[in-house]
This record gives C-alpha cells, sequence and structure tokens, in this order.
C-alpha cells in the first residue's frame, strides 16, 4: 500500500536550530530515508520551501482569489513529503516511527486513494487516446 | 502421471509467504525479542529470497533459510541504525554475543513460537480489543485494514489498538512463552476468542470479492488443533467443535460461480462428513465434562443442522431450546437474533419477525445488514412484499461483501 506522509515543522522553531543543529538532523532524516530506500519503501519525497513563499487560491464569487501564504493559525506548516510503501497502516507507523524529522513536528500518515487513483490512471489514459485520435 | 505446473519462483515465494511468513515471523520474534524489528527482518528474508534463489536454487529447507536470513538481515539493521535508536544497543549487543544456532530453528521449536507468540498477544496485560487486534496481525498476518473492516472500524482505530498493545508488551515486559499450567484457565478466554474471529474472517470475509477465505479458517483450525493438543478444555474442544462443523459446509455454501447458497438449498452429500464425525465427537467429549460454555453450545446448535439429512428433517426444538441457554449464559443481540430465526422455523414467520422488530428497536445491531436481510426473508416467505422490499433495501445498504450484494439482489429484483 502507498501512503503519503505529511512531515509538519515549526517553522520558527527550525530556523532557531544553530547550523550545526540543523545540519545534524539534515544528515540524520536524509540517512534515515536512505535506510527507507534500502528496505524498498521509500517511493518519492521532498521537501516545501517556507509557507511564507506559498501561495493559496481560493475560488470567491465566480473567480480566483490569491492570498498569501496557507491560511492557518497554527504555528506547524508542512515542511515535506513522502511517499511510502507499507504493508499496512501499522507497517508505516513502525517505519515512519523511528523518522528523525518527526522530532521537528508531527507526521501525518494518509493512506493514498488507490481506487481514486486508479481511476485518475483510466480518466488520463481516456484522455491520451482522445487526444491521439483527433 | 500428472505433470507439474512449472512455478515461477515469484510464485513459489508468494506461496511460501503466505504459508510460512507468521511462522518465520514468530521465530525470529523469539530470536530478536522485539516485534517491529521481526517484522521488518522477515519482509527483507522474503525479498532476499526472490534475488538469491534465482541464482542458489530454493533451498532444502526455505523456513529455516528465511529465519537464518531474517536474523542476519535484522543484525545488519540494527547495526546501521543504533544512531537513530539508542535502544537498539542492547539487542545488537545481545546477538552479537549468541552464535546462529541452527537448532533454534528446527520445526518443533517454530510451532511452539507460534504458541508462543499467541499467548504473548493476548496477554491479560493487554487490553481486549488490542490483544484481538494485535492477534490477528501478528500471529496470522492480517492487515490493519483488514482487521479494521472485520471489526467494522477504521484502520486508525485499530492501528492504534496495535502501536499501544505493543508498546505493553515492550514496557510490561511481557516474556515470550507459553503460560505454566495453573494460568493458563484465565489467559484461555481471549486466546478462543481471537481463535474464533480468525476463524470467521476466513468463513466470511468482511469486504472484497470472496465469500470465503479458505487459508484464514485453516489457520484457525490448525491453531485449535494445536490448544486442543496442549489444553483440552472443554471451551477449547467446543471451539474447535464448532469451526470443525461450520467448515464442513464450505463447498456446499457457494455455488460454481460464487453465489451464496443458504443453508437450506445446499446439497448435503457435498458436506465434509468427516469434520462433522469429529466435531460431534468433540462435542460429546465437551459436553461430558458438565462444564458446558458458549463455544460447546453453538457448536451443538450446528451439530444439530449437520446431522439433519434434508433441511424438512432440521429439529428446530432442539436448536431453540439450546439457543435459550446459550442466551442465558452469554447474552448478545447476535445469539438473540440466531434464535429469533430458529424461532421462525419452530413457530412460523410472523413469530420471528416479532422478535426481530424488538432486535431492531433495542437498537444495537440496526446497521447490521444481516437483521435486515433476515427479517426481509421472513416477510417474503409470508408474503408482505412490501415489507420484504424495505428490508432488502435496507440490507443491500448496509452490505460491504459482493457474493452477498449479489444474492441480497437477486432476491430483490425476485420480489419486484
Amino acid at each position: 500500500m502507498k501512503f503519503v506522509c505529511l512531515g509538519y515543522i515549526d517553522e520558527e522553531a527550525w530556523r532557531n536550530l544553530s547550523e550545526e543543529e540543523s545540519k545534524k538532523l539534515f544528515e540524520a532524516c536524509m540517512a534515515y530515508d536512505n535506510e527507507l530506500r534500502q528496505g524498498g519503501y521509500f517511493a518519492g519525497g521532498g521537501a516545501l520551501d517556507s509557507s511564507k513563499n506559498g501561495v493559496t487560491l481560493r475560488y470567491k464569487e465566480n473567480q480566483v482569489d490569491v492570498t498569501d501564504g496557507p491560511f492557518t493559525e497554527t504555528k506547524e506548516q508542512i515542511g515535506g513529503i513522502l511517499l511510502l510503501e507499507a504493508r499496512d497502516l501499522n507497517h508505516a507507523i513502525q517505519l515512519m516511527s523511528k523518522h528523525p524529522g518527526v522530532r521537528m513536528g508531527p507526521f501525518e500518515i494518509r493512506p493514498a486513494d488507490e481506487a481514486m487513483n486508479l481511476q485518475i490512471m483510466e480518466a488520463a489514459n481516456r484522455l491520451a487516446d482522445e487526444q491521439s485520435k483527433s | 502421471m500428472v505433470e507439474e505446473k512449472p512455478q515461477s519462483l515469484h510464485q513459489i515465494v508468494d506461496e511460501l509467504y503466505r504459508s510460512e511468513s507468521r511462522r518465520v515471523f514468530a521465530t525470529l520474534v523469539r530470536l530478536l525479542g522485539d516485534f517491529d524489528l521481526a517484522e521488518e527482518a522477515m519482509h527483507e528474508a522474503f525479498a532476499a529470497a526472490v534475488e538469491k534463489w534465482q541464482i542458489e536454487g530454493v533451498p532444502q529447507n526455505p523456513r529455516a533459510w528465511l529465519v537464518s536470513t531474517g536474523r542476519f538481515k535484522a543484525i545488519d539493521t540494527i547495526r546501521r541504525r543504533v544512531r537513530f535508536d539508542e535502544s537498539l544497543g542492547e539487542i545488537a549487543r545481545k546477538l552479537d554475543s549468541e552464535h546462529d544456532d541452527f537448532a533454534a530453528i528446527d520445526d518443533e521449536k517454530i510451532e511452539d513460537d507460534r504458541l508462543r507468540l499467541i499467548f504473548t498477544c493476548c496477554h491479560p496485560a493487554i487490553v481486549p480489543s488490542a490483544q484481538i487486534a494485535l492477534t490477528l496481525r501478528e500471529v496470522c498476518g492480517l492487515r490493519t485494514e483488514e482487521i479494521a473492516s472485520a471489526f467494522l472500524c477504521t484502520p486508525p482505530t485499530i492501528a492504534q489498538r496495535i502501536v499501544r498493545g505493543k508498546k505493553k508488551i515492550r514496557e510490561a515486559e511481557i516474556p515470550f512463552e507459553v503460560p505454566k499450567l495453573p494460568e493458563i484457565p484465565t489467559r484461555l478466554d481471549s486466546v478462543l476468542s481471537v481463535i474464533y474471529l480468525v476463524f470467521n474472517e476466513g468463513y466470511s470475509a468482511s469486504s472484497g470479492e470472496n465469500v470465503t477465505r479458505r487459508d484464514l479458517s485453516e489457520e484457525a483450525i490448525r491453531l485449535g488443533r494445536l490448544l486442543v493438543e496442549l489444553l483440552p478444555d472443554p471451551e477449547v474442544l467446543g471451539l474447535l467443535a464448532l469451526m470443525l462443523i461450520q467448515e464442513s459446509r464450505r463447498a456446499a455454501r457457494t455455488s460454481a460461480t460464487g453465489d451464496i447458497v443458504l443453508l437450506e438449498d445446499q446439497d448435503r452429500s457435498l458436506w465434509n462428513r468427516e469434520h462433522i464425525v469429529e466435531g460431534c465427537r468433540l462435542i460429546e467429549i465437551a459436553m461430558g465434562s458438565r462444564r458446558i460454555g458458549g463455544y460447546t453450545l453453538q457448536a451443538a446448535i450446528a451439530a444439530v443442522h449437520a446431522e439433519a439429512v434434508r433441511p424438512e428433517d432440521t429439529d428446530w426444538r432442539e436448536i431453540v431450546a439450546l439457543y435459550d441457554v446459550l442466551q442465558q449464559i452469554e447474552p448478545s443481540p447476535v445469539v438473540s437474533l440466531n434464535r429469533a430465526v430458529a424461532v421462525a422455523m419452530r413457530d412460523g414467520a410472523e413469530a420471528g419477525i416479532a422478535l426481530i422488530d424488538q432486535i431492531l428497536a433495542e437498537g444495537s445491531l440496526a446497521d447490521y445488514h444481516l437483521v435486515h436481510a433476515a427479517k426481509a426473508d421472513l416477510c417474503r416467505r409470508i408474503g408482505r412484499k412490501e415489507d420484504a422490499i424495505q428490508a432488502y433495501r435496507r440490507a443491500l445498504s448496509l452490505v460491504k461483501q459482493e457474493p452477498e450484494r449479489r444474492f441480497l439482489e437477486r432476491r430483490l429484483s425476485e420480489l419486484s
């Protein structure tokens, strides 16, 4: 099964780390990601820039409204995404519990919606087919 | 001579995973002393098997190979991971000091390991809901999601029970062992209920394409036999008897197209007589003990059905009488529902419908599809067409299993 793991961080706490501390944590995270890769569990992922550099789109009164950053009051923002291949939810929990990133903020583990992903793939194939015919 | 179909290595490994992974896991838990480590080591051993056996061929004793490889993989993993998890340091030192002892992987000991594992997962220090979830996942190899669907709850609920259960095992330092004789009776109840749930998951999988998942039922029966050997308590016999008699109907329960065949429509010549005879013998011994419990009573009810040559020969008076006793010692809405159906057979459909309506009014089974299916069937039998249609629709909105859905749809379309 595929799981999407959303790693939240407190950006301020992250910025307040000393260079040495943040380097150590980064190395630990990379080493653990590599551990996951070796076990065949790592199916993709990446880090996100500060939420301050992002925008949020909302559809309002028949037009798209653009605002700064995500509109949340919480200090914790998504700092990175990891795509995990695990046997079941407990296996995913077990693997992610040892990830050093969890010390910086909560991890959310969400099962991929396999049925929806299948539908998306079918629709994509169908549309590609139609396009190649026209 | 029948020529054997050549199997691909992947097929061989897949089959071994199904038949051996839980034994391998149980032994690795004993050798490594840690559930999580054992699970990963087991997965890595199977992954290594696909690679290595391609070149070296399948070893003489694949199970011992998997255990030994898993142990080596775990040692590697521990060495790499000590920096993430200091608690692994101690395990690493312990494993280093031990020799790779092939005597630790002999077949008899592996069977004991499974029993150790089941008693550990059902340890009284663990809350019952976690015992069951843990045993289903660790002993029987069900995925968290499958357990959730069997229990009609969400995967996170089950996942947390399992996490807490494992934490309890670690923190309370629950020993990985079969309990000593004096403790066994108190530890047995949860073991039995877990085994029966496993059986039911195999007998009637809670969702998906197939009505049955034979390997799980066989697994439960195997566990039942193992327990009978270790501990011939009347209820252990009763549970095994119940599972055997239910299992005896497997071939008759589904048609060639995978559709459900009801008890009264089953070809009784397809029933497995050996299972029935063995079950009835166990019931006799259990009843003779004068300590009669819920499993023995349910087995006795199943045996009344099994002994009827034709559906019309069924002794419904005896069945209702057995349900009366069962309801006294283990009252539950599901027992009431089954009793209601038996009463309908003895006294007529109206009597049964009245009892089902009471159960529905009580509320806890309102979302259980079989209550509505049972009511629909009784209404159908006495020509209360509108009530039957309504109840079939309600059952259809709640059913999760594909063949059951087809069965209900067929009945509904016959009416409308």
